[in-house]
């Protein structure tokens, strides 16, 4: 509520503001001239936001599956883990800007090089996050298991896994906001469709209302998988908001 | 007489060991960053099969030590544990707070390769018999501390070991709420009998519950005195031999 009255303030102040000439409309046009770009052109943009929605999507579930998979190596083998998380690290200094145009080059124009830079960027909190939740289960508790007569394997099972599915839902917040700076990078590197795509041949062409729509789309879009992962995570970790709460 | 293949609810689960639990005298060192420090020097107690042995000592003598010693999760550094299979009992309930009531007193089972419906299975009659129907859905942080303790001691008893380890059950409990806990614990190990070792900070659970007490000297800890309770069953704490047991374990406690 309180953020939808912010949100129409801040539009209420641009429009004025560009209405008013403080700066030249190619630059920044005014709130109504995106709106009408949003309605006019609803068809090219819907059929880009597909395109980027489902690189997204694939994206993060690739990150997401990877993800918990090497984490839980990780967690398993101590020496692994020594040996994985500088690596890890270092693949997050990578600069996206300079590497997506040799991706490109190297896999093609088609979904893999966008699947590879988004799986990229998400990787790295989806895997941090998660190998802290693993490594937060209380030491008396994995005492317990073993004198309960549960092997290693089932206690990773029942009692490691399900506790780090709260860090696995953190890791996929944030790996919602950083997908859609890794898709937009990788079709601006080079594709033919996506937002990203009409957010470069937009401003080419002057058309910056229509590439103001094309950001506005993508915002949009972060905030509702966001509130749908969230949603998704009250509905299958019921227990996880009244533990947190607990402590 | 015909057998069903169903047990009826009352019958106990019959896990017998031949040897209950034997210490003698185990020495365990922890070295930390603060230097060495000797827990346990010279400790030894012994238990018979399906004896309630009720372990007192002032905090930090070693108990949690000595249970984990007893359960096999540490080794001592000299002497020697012998014991039937033991499973611990911790002081926190340590409930998965994402599996019902139900699904947590039915945890060993379900580790130990049962499927979900058979562990279950184990563990319904036994909510029955010790005041916890109707919660068998209830997720932990539904249930009051006593019910969670009861839930946490299911648990214990379904993993099948002879020797059940409590490591100070009910310290974290309100008074009256301990006294109704104690009650329940003594109706429950007269169905289900097992060899027990109950650590406790409480003279007085100690003798209601308890066969034999063993007191315990500050740290480094080993055992100073022992009392028999000969007191028959239900006891009643007002009985004045049990008052009289507890003013001794006092001294004991307080001399060492
Ligand atoms: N893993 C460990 N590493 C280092 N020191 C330890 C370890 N476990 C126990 N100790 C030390 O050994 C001593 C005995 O600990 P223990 O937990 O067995 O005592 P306790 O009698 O159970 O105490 P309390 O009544 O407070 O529960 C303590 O001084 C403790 O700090
Ligand atoms: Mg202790």
């Amino acid at each position: 509520m309180l953020a939808a009255l912010i949100v129409l303030a801040l539009f209420g102040a641009w429009e004025l503001y560009a209405d008013l000439g403080g700066v030249d409309q190619l630059i920044l046009p005014p709130p109504h001239d995106v709106a009408s770009s949003l309605w006019n052109d609803r068809g090219y943009l819907w059929h880009n936001l597909q395109v980027t929605g489902g690189e997204v999507l694939l994206g993060i579930l690739v990150a997401l599956a990877a993800g918990l998979v090497l984490a839980l190596a990780m967690h398993l083998s101590p020496t692994l883990r020594r040996a994985i998380y500088p690596l890890l690290m270092a693949s997050q200094t990578i600069p996206i800007v300079v590497v997506a145009p040799l991706l490109v080059t190297w896999l093609g124009f088609d979904l893999t090089p966008k699947l590879f830079i988004v799986g990229l960027v998400c990787f790295f909190p989806v895997v941090v996050s998660t190998l802290d939740a693993l490594a937060s289960v209380d030491a008396e508790q994995l005492k317990l298991m073993r004198t309960l007569g549960a092997s290693r394997v089932k206690t990773l099972l029942h009692v490691e896994t399900p506790s780090a599915l709260p860090g696995l839902f953190s890791g996929a917040k944030i790996a919602v906001v950083t997908s859609m700076i890794g898709a937009v990078l990788a079709e601006q590197a080079g594709s033919s469709d996506g937002l990203g795509h009409v957010i470069t041949y937009a401003t080419g062409q002057l058309q910056t209302a229509q590439a103001y729509a094309a950001v506005a789309l993508l915002s949009l879009f972060a905030v509702i998988l966001f509130a749908l992962l969230a949603a998704l995570e009250r509905w299958a970790l019921p227990w996880a908001r009244t533990a947190r709460k607990a402590t | 007489m015909e057998k069903t293949l169903e047990a009826p609810a009352e019958e106990p689960l019959h896990v017998h060991g031949p040897l209950g639990v034997a210490v003698g005298s185990v020495t365990r060192t922890f070295s930390g960053r603060r230097g060495e420090v000797t827990a346990l020097a010279g400790m030894s107690l012994r238990a018979a099969p399906h004896e309630v042995l009720a372990v007192v000592g002032p905090s930090g003598c070693g108990k949690s030590t000595l249970l984990e010693l007893i359960c096999g999760l540490q080794r001592p550094d000299s002497g020697t544990v012998r014991a039937d299979p033991a499973v611990l009992m911790p002081q926190r309930d340590l409930l998965l707070p994402w599996r019902s009531a139900l699904d947590n007193a039915a945890l060993a089972p379900r580790v130990q390769g049962l499927s979900r419906e058979a562990a279950r299975a184990r563990a319904r009659p036994l909510f029955a018999r010790f005041g916890l129907a109707g919660f068998e859905r209830a997720r932990p942080d539904e249930l009051s501390g006593g019910m969670r303790q009861r839930v946490a001691f299911l648990r214990t008893l379904l993993a099948g070991k002879p020797v059940l380890c409590l490591d100070e059950p009910f310290a974290a409990l309100d008074a009256l709420t301990r006294q109704e806990m104690q009650s329940w614990l003594a109706g429950a190990l007269a169905a289900e009998p097992r060899t027990v070792v109950l650590v406790t900070h409480d003279v007085e659970e100690a003798v209601v519950l308890a066969d034999r007490v063993v007191v315990m000297s500050p740290r480094p800890g080993r055992a100073v005195a022992e009392l028999a309770v000969s007191a028959s069953r239900p006891r009643r704490r007002t009985d004045p031999a049990l008052l009289a047991l507890r003013e001794q374990a006092m001294a004991a406690l307080e001399a060492a």
